[in-house]
């Protein structure tokens, strides 16, 4: 059972306003995926991350912990999390996944840059100053706490003398190319989703995938930011067999995560509807999402492959 | 259903529509919505906007798990005829139910 719906949207908004993140980490667990891989601090370039692929870990653990912690705390005990988490950064010290797990996701980080790297797109990072979009506290409809973690990422840009991003995740690059534009005075960047940048490389593959691959199309990047071809050229190009399952492109079926954190019955319930969709079309699927990947490979149980299209495209690229 | 008043009707779609884009008169009440939810949310757009144009505010706050269960997936929004801003109509609900009612 998880913490009531208060106490949860209270606690994500005053972490965003008091900490810059729905779940506060330090800079170095957020931007120690990077060591090792000499990418320059900052420049006209920045690949941004927004903080959505490395949380997952943590998130996961999170939830495990919330759901453990509402199914045995009474009601009044509940409502106590958010004027305590506002003293002591409670999710933070709930949050401990294990080291595997964060590899992990560490792991589809560098794929990333190795892939964009062979591709001969030059960029920087931005390191601790690389934030987190404010995408889950903007879904819960907080659009002051919102418009104040805007104004915090349009300066960290301007600082830094950022002119374009190149964005990893579909809920940042929504934040940054069509939410915070409209929200935040001055918001200018130009943002683009990475799949985006390599298509239009159009970069030479050096292995030959040869397997079939069905696609689940995050619903963001399907019917609010239209990369929907982008994934399926990079992957055609290596050889793949790229398939449609049931509901894709704009139509696509959403793999549950959005209702996580309140309600995860109805989220497992909608990743396994999904999850039964992608395993009629192949045994193995591609997500361009940390939050699809998370939800249907819950619901998937291993009953079928799912990974990140980084996997994939660094095999083929790189 | 609660009977309300043109003050009531005024009053809930002012305050939910205070600084969004609510646009819930827009909808035509044809359904398409409904019928497309991964979710299977019956309320959910088209009943529970229509309850707040109308003004029906204990009708809305009887149903504020079906706010919180929309996935903001954007299936319904792609195939409204209507061009209702779906997801941000439900965005803006959440905000009036966060602290008219939950307290955030």
């Amino acid at each position: 059972m998880p913490l009531p719906t208060s106490t949860v949207i209270g606690m994500l908004s005053d972490n965003l306003r008091l900490r810059g993140s729905v779940l506060p980490l330090g800079k170095r667990r957020t931007s120690s995926w990077a060591d090792g891989l000499n990418i320059p601090e900052g420049g006209h370039t920045v690949l941004y991350t927004g903080l959505t692929y490395q949380l997952m870990p943590y998130l996961e653990s999170l939830s495990a912990a919330q759901n453990k912690l509402g199914a045995a705390m009474p009601e009044r005990l509940a409502a106590l999390g958010r004027p305590v988490n506002r003293l002591v950064n409670i999710a933070g010290l709930m949050a401990w996944p294990s080291r595997e797990k964060r590899r992990h996701y560490d792991r589809i980080l560098g794929d990333i840059v190795a892939v964009l790297r062979s591709a001969g797109v030059e960029f920087g990072y931005l390191y601790g100053d690389d934030l987190y979009s404010g995408a889950l506290v903007h879904d819960y409809g907080e659009d002051e706490v919102v418009r104040i973690h805007g104004r915090r990422i349009r300066d960290v840009l301007r600082a830094a003398g950022v002119q374009e991003v190149i964005t990893i995740d579909p809920h940042t690059t929504n934040m940054l190319r069509s939410v915070l534009p409209q929200l935040v005075d001055g918001f200018t960047v130009q943002v683009r989703h990475y799949l985006e940048v390599l298509a239009d490389r159009n970069p030479l593959p050096r292995r030959d995938l040869g397997q079939e691959l069905a696609v689940h199309d995050s619903c963001l990047m399907a019917r609010a930011e239209n990369v929907v071809e982008a994934p399926r050229a990079l992957l055609r190009a290596a050889g793949s067999v790229v398939l449609d399952p049931e509901h894709a492109r704009d139509i696509t079926w959403c793999c549950g995560g959005p209702v996580e954190s309140l309600y995860p019955e109805k989220a497992h319930a909608n990743a396994r509807t999904r999850v039964a969709q992608l395993r009629g079309t192949a045994p193995e699927a591609v997500t361009m999402c940390p939050i699809c990947l998370v939800n249907l490979r819950g619901a998937a149980n291993g009953s079928m492959r799912l990974q990140d299209i980084s996997h994939y495209l660094r095999r083929a690229y790189t | 259903m609660t009977t309300t008043t043109t003050t009531s009707e005024r009053s809930l779609l002012a305050e939910v529509s205070a600084g969004t884009d609510f646009n819930a008169q827009a909808c035509m009440n044809c359904g398409v919505c409904t019928s497309v939810c991964p979710m299977g949310i019956d309320m959910l757009p088209r009943k529970l906007f229509h309850l707040v144009v109308l003004g029906e505010r204990e009708e809305v706050l009887r149903n504020t798990e079906a706010v919180y269960s929309c996935l903001l997936c954007r299936m319904c929004e792609v195939s409204c005829p209507a061009d209702v801003k779906i997801t941000a109509n439900v965005r803006a609900l959440r905000h009036y139910l966060n602290h008219h009612v939950l307290g955030v």
